[in-house]
């Protein structure tokens, strides 16, 4: 804006001509772009409820001349899915939600907890630390894998001592808590960055005020930090919520047969290598597994630029 | 109401060591101001009365209670933050009310002495607002609210007015000095600004380099400072300091200030100064304040003591109520404060006359009074 700009004399300014063009050009390129993103959307829905031949025989743009929710149905209770006895993906969408759940809220809390210790319980060699934490972001999956099946493996042994003992394995041994447990220790380094950056930036009197009006550890994190750390748990629980659900590769190393996740699932069912292949059973299931993180974004995306531009700004 | 007492007090962090040794004592009912420049201790200092950091020895007692190893919200006081800091998801009412929650005060009580302490402070209908929607006087307000309603010993205030502009502030001062003249408090205020540290106080600390450099009332502070640094912080112009030197002519003592282009000023010994130790030659510093320096129009009729001098205008600064006029002396800058009407050009020779009642000699060696 030029400072011509600025110095708006008249009540009301008429659009210039330049303006228009302008307009035009950015209307244009963000309607392209728009495009450019919904068209594989659209393909996938419209695909989705035809029937097999329309799908084989037909354009992939063409409208569905027999409009089906079929495939849906089909996707959901009754595909059969590698070879697994349980029809469809409701169990494993199940699976998943079992899994992300607990995996994203505990991960969560311990990054804010983290985070609060970091910034306003600070103790020698706390930057060392959250130094190692942050390694955590930087470690492939792949490397950590055998480890983590050896430990898991231990945990299963004393799932099992514990049964024996008492009668409850405590969940120690179960694919899903496991996934969970390898879900939360990956997210820790991400939750932690996270949280310690927007901590970092909120202010410290506050704290103090409230150490002073006499509330502990806990009261101050509860009812001080908490309330004001909405954009910034928004931001995790997307990210958290996201990559669980997306996660394929622990998911299909910890986890087998009917206790595999979402997406594990949705990997059987469109490798399957006998019959025919149902693209439209296969593509409703892909967007039935897409569904909650989409559901996720649209919801707190508001939150998630602010959020992220928030830890980016003062971090 | 309580007594504060503050006995060898040291904060080291690792090999720093910020406060060095601080002893002061605040009697009940007293306004003790701690000031000093950026960076002087003065907030850790306040900050280890609140407990919110440590001590690495010394004694703080509050009423006679030792209250070293004591978590804060057990020290019986109260602090009001530079920033305010009050909880911005929590009302006005809950955000007084906060420190009495977690005492375990039963609703109804709370409510109680959250309405009495509002209608005090004239912000009853205040009370269902967010911090957010408050000016900042407003929010000034409410943070004295959270700090009167504890009812504590002493009261605690971080640089409380730095954040208003400059006529909110002087309104809140006046706020804050009839809240201590009312409620009778102690109170322990943390400010740069040495207006306000005047104002307000009883008892005035000045502090530089995590050391107590003097204590003392505010006329004792503004008049009798013991050293050149406390001469110069305090007041607004700062201190006059021309350097000069001890002359014996017939007997009697006097102090010579050589200046460039006028002979120099030969002034006898003030009245405040001792200087019969000195040796002829004996270099001084010279320490007169803007106020005493006029005139002989309006320089102040009763000074028993005065010298007048010739120099020349080298800057008009009109303030409205009076007018700063700078010359030199000693190499340095000399502020008079003359009257607003004065009618003086730059460039100009006139007669400044100095009110050695007010004058002071300080020893450039040691920087303390003579």
């Amino acid at each position: 804006m030029s400072a011509a700009d600025l110095v708006v004399s008249g009540p009301s300014r008429e659009p210039t001509r330049h303006s228009l063009t302008t307009r035009i050009v950015i209307y244009g390129l963000l309607i392209v772009f728009a495009l450019v993103y919904i068209v594989p959307l659209v393909v996938m829905v419209n695909t989705s409820l035809k029937p097999l031949d329309e799908v084989t025989g037909g354009n992939m743009f063409a409208l569905p001349q027999h409009l089906t929710f079929q495939p849906w149905v089909r996707a959901w209770g009754e595909a059969r899915i590698g070879v697994s006895e349980t029809a469809g993906i409701a169990g494993y969408f199940a699976n998943s939600i079992r899994m992300v759940v607990p995996a994203v809220l505990i991960s969560t809390v311990l990054g804010a907890l983290n985070g609060y210790v970091l910034t306003k319980w600070r103790f020698p060699g706390h930057a060392l630390v959250f130094g190692l934490m942050l390694f955590a972001c930087f470690i492939p999956f792949q490397s950590v894998i055998i480890p983590m099946a050896v430990i898991l493996g231990m945990l299963g042994h004393i799932g099992n001592e514990l049964r024996d003992a008492t009668g409850w394995s405590l969940g120690f041994g179960n694919p899903t808590v496991n996934l969970v447990i390898v879900h939360v220790i990956y997210g820790l380094g991400f939750t932690t960055l996270f949280f310690r950056n927007y901590y970092e930036a909120f202010p410290t009197e506050l704290v103090r005020a409230a150490m002073m009006d006499g509330a502990g550890f806990f009261q101050i994190f509860r009812r001080i930090l908490l309330p004001n750390s909405t954009p910034i748990i928004i931001v995790t629980v997307i990210y958290q919520f996201t990559n669980i659900w997306n996660d394929f590769l622990f998911g299909s190393t910890f986890a087998a047969g009917d206790s595999s996740p979402m997406t594990v699932a949705l990997n059987n069912l469109v490798n399957t290598s006998t019959g025919v292949t149902e693209y439209n059973v296969n593509i409703a299931a892909a967007i039935i597994a897409a569904g909650p993180t989409l559901f996720v974004y649209i919801v707190g995306g508001r939150y998630f630029v602010r959020g992220l531009m928030a830890g980016a700004v003062k971090g | 109401m309580a007594t504060l007492e503050i006995k060898g007090l040291r904060k080291r962090f690792g090999a720093l060591e910020i406060l060095k040794g601080i002893d002061i004592t605040l009697e009940k009912g007293g306004f003790l101001v701690l000031v000093g420049p950026s960076g002087c201790g003065k907030s850790t200092l306040l900050n280890t009365i609140a407990g919110l950091e440590s001590i690495s020895s010394g004694e703080i007692r509050i009423g006679g209670r030792v209250v070293n190893d004591l978590h804060p919200s057990r020290r019986d006081i109260a602090m009001v933050f530079q920033s305010y800091a009050l909880y911005p998801n929590m009302s006005v009412g809950e955000n007084i009310a906060f420190g009495m929650e977690m005492r375990g005060v039963a609703k109804p009580e709370r409510d109680k002495a959250v309405a009495a302490v509002a209608k005090t402070l004239q912000i009853e209908h205040l009370l269902q607002r967010r911090p957010g929607q408050l000016s900042g006087g407003q929010r000034q307000r409410v943070a004295m609210g959270r700090a009167l309603v504890r009812q504590p010993s002493v009261f605690l205030f971080d640089e409380p007015l730095s954040n208003l502009d400059a006529k909110l502030r002087v309104d809140m001062r006046v706020e804050i000095k009839r809240l201590h003249q009312t409620t009778g408090t102690t109170i322990v205020y943390v400010t740069h600004d040495q207006i306000e540290a005047m104002t307000l106080a009883t008892k005035i600390a000045v502090l530089k380099d995590g050391e107590v450099q003097q204590v003392g009332s505010p006329s004792e502070i503004y008049n009798m400072p013991t050293n050149l640094f406390v001469a110069d912080f305090m007041g607004s112009p700062a201190m006059n300091l021309l350097e000069g030197k001890v002359a014996r002519a017939d007997g009697a003592p006097g102090i010579v200030i050589e200046r460039q282009d006028h002979p120099p000023i030969v002034a006898p010994v003030p009245a405040s100064a001792d200087v019969s130790k000195l040796a002829d030659g004996a270099k001084v510093i010279f320490g007169i304040r803007p106020e005493a320096v006029n005139d002989m129009e309006s320089i102040d009729r009763n000074a028993k003591l005065i010298v007048k001098f010739e120099a020349k205008v080298e800057l008009v600064e009109p303030a409205g109520s009076d007018t700063f006029v700078v010359t030199r002396a000693a190499g340095t800058e000399l502020t008079a404060r003359m009257r607003a009407d004065a009618d003086l050009k730059v460039g100009q020779n006139h007669t400044f006359a100095f009110n050695l009642d007010k004058a002071l000699l300080f020893d450039p060696a040691t920087t303390r009074r003579i």
